[in-house]
């Protein structure tokens, strides 16, 4: 078998990256400017580093053997300058950093870290159960609202940071708003609860209007009293 | 097929050790081969509804502890040949049970039988976590009044989370089995009736046995109610019961007493 392989043209491929760089911007007097940038590095030695560093001149006039005497003095600070912007061209020198244009502003945060941490995954806000809730169960969801498509059983209780809807009978106990939300209801197709908290104010069975039970219902704050009003 | 049924209720006294032996006995008669265990270790009751109390000799405890062989501790039933009993002991209490001993019984058993059917103790501790702990389907022993109801929902909470079906993701097929059931009391409102009994379980029914005297007299004397009587409202109640286990479908009547001509004729004496 053939196994020689034959000379392929290496084709220049030219790609388009984008940088966050920072920009300095110095004013005059040029000397306490530096003295800006000496406080910079004596709170955080090696802030600079590594970041590409652009040069705003626009704001000054400087001559071009005050700009190569700029850059010289970052460069003492351990501050390359990537690049020159606001100055005219004739100015910079063969061996100074080239000029650039069509740099946009965008907003820098101080302390970035270099590799951007992986996106914490969104918890869920709901909680949805299908199946009835028994005697003896406890559901605890501190993040938000309860759904339960089923009954709630006698001794069964559903403890909620927001608010707890329940499509069957509520024959147990219900707390939400548990976090100090005084803004969760409570919403089940027929109340023959136990117990009814929100955000630690309740109402037992006993208290519960007699009127009510066994309807649909909604409970919620109003103030510190709850309010237990049928539904439709 | 082997297929594991326990015999639950949470509460206790509401028939599960009578309906194990009555459906145990039941399938048997209708030709399947089973098994009946009594898990109620320290408290077992399962040998005396058998009649075969006075042939224990080993038990579940010495086959789950490995100290006694499988065959030798079961006990064949005098009446049907295809009807066998594995007693519980009667001087251990449930500690001496482990989850490892029980799978390994049950996974002998399955085996052997076409029906295995444990007899869960009263309570939600080791001893009816272990009786439900292998089942493929249960039974949840419900009186018609609200105490058992909602000890029965527990149960059911259990089954759904507990067992092993349950924790790889399957289900256990649950049943609802209503005993101890008046209808006359029912219909005054002494007692809780059947449709809110299913709307609280949300479980589907597999039978409702009549209150009647027969059960206990064929518990006296050692006798399964299903061979005691055959023709009594229980009995039938638990044979159509057995008959919805096996896959068949057969109307939900709650079977009455029948009384005699001269019974109808002349009921009760008048004072």
């Amino acid at each position: 078998m053939d196994v020689r392989a034959d000379p392929t043209r290496q084709l220049v491929r030219l790609r388009g990256r984008s940088y966050v760089a920072f920009v300095f911007s110095p004013v005059v007097p040029i000397v306490e400017w530096l003295a800006e940038i000496d406080a910079t590095l004596a709170r955080s030695p090696g802030y600079f580093v590594g970041k590409p560093i652009v040069l705003d001149l626009s704001a000054v006039d400087l001559s071009s053997s005050a700009i190569a005497h700029l850059v010289g003095s970052l460069n003492e600070r351990n501050i390359r300058v990537l690049g020159i912007e606001g100055v005219e061209e004739d100015r910079l020198a063969a061996n100074m950093p080239p000029l650039l244009t069509g740099g946009r502003a965008c907003v820098i945060t101080r302390n970035e870290p270099t590799q951007k941490p992986e996106p914490e995954p969104k918890k869920p806000t709901s909680l949805l159960l299908e199946n009835p809730v028994r005697s003896g169960q406890s559901i605890v969801f501190m993040e938000g609202d309860v759904t339960v498509l089923g009954s709630v059983g006698s001794g069964a209780e559903i403890v909620a940071g927001g608010s707890i809807h329940i499509y069957g009978t509520l024959r147990g106990r219900a707390m939400a708003g548990v976090n100090g939300n005084s803004a969760a209801r409570i919403y089940c197709q027929r109340i023959e609860a136990e117990l009814l908290a929100i955000d630690g104010y309740y109402q037992t069975a006993e208290e519960i209007d007699v009127a009510i039970r066994n309807r649909p219902a909604q409970a919620w704050l109003e103030g510190d009293t709850m309010k237990i009003t049928p539904l439709n | 097929m082997a297929k594991v049924l326990v015999v639950t209720s949470g509460k206790g006294g509401v028939g599960k050790t009578t309906s194990t032996a009555a459906l145990g006995a039941a399938l048997a008669q209708s030709g399947q081969s089973v098994v009946v265990v009594d898990f109620d270790v320290g408290l077992r009751n399962l040998d005396l509804v058998m009649g075969a109390e006075r042939r224990v000799v080993f038990d579940l405890i010495n086959v789950v502890q490995g100290v006694a062989k499988l065959p030798q501790a079961l006990i064949r039933d005098k009446r049907l040949e295809n009807l066998w009993l594995l007693p519980a002991s009667q001087t251990r209490d449930k500690d001496a049970l482990t989850d490892e001993g029980v799978g390994r019984v049950i996974a002998e058993l399955r085996s052997r039988f076409d029906w295995i059917l444990c007899d869960s103790p009263a309570g939600i501790e080791r001893g009816a976590t272990l009786a439900m702990r292998y089942a493929d389907e249960a039974v949840i022993v419900t009186n018609p009044e609200v105490s058992s109801v909602r000890d029965s929902d527990r149960i059911i909470g259990m089954l759904d989370s507990k067992t092993v079906r349950a924790e790889r993701g399957e289900r256990v097929e649950k049943h609802v089995l209503i005993t101890r059931y008046d209808p006359a009391r029912a219909a005054r409102g002494e007692m809780l009736n059947i449709d809110d009994i299913l709307e609280i379980l949300a479980t589907p029914l597999l039978g409702i046995i009549p209150e009647s005297q027969d059960v206990l007299k064929a518990s006296n004397v050692g006798t399964p109610v299903t061979l005691n009587n055959a023709e009594s409202a229980p009995a039938r109640a638990y044979i159509d019961a057995s008959r919805r286990l096996m896959g068949e479908e057969v109307a939900m009547v709650v079977p009455a007493e029948r009384k005699g001509f001269m019974n109808r004729l002349l009921g009760r004496r008048a004072a």
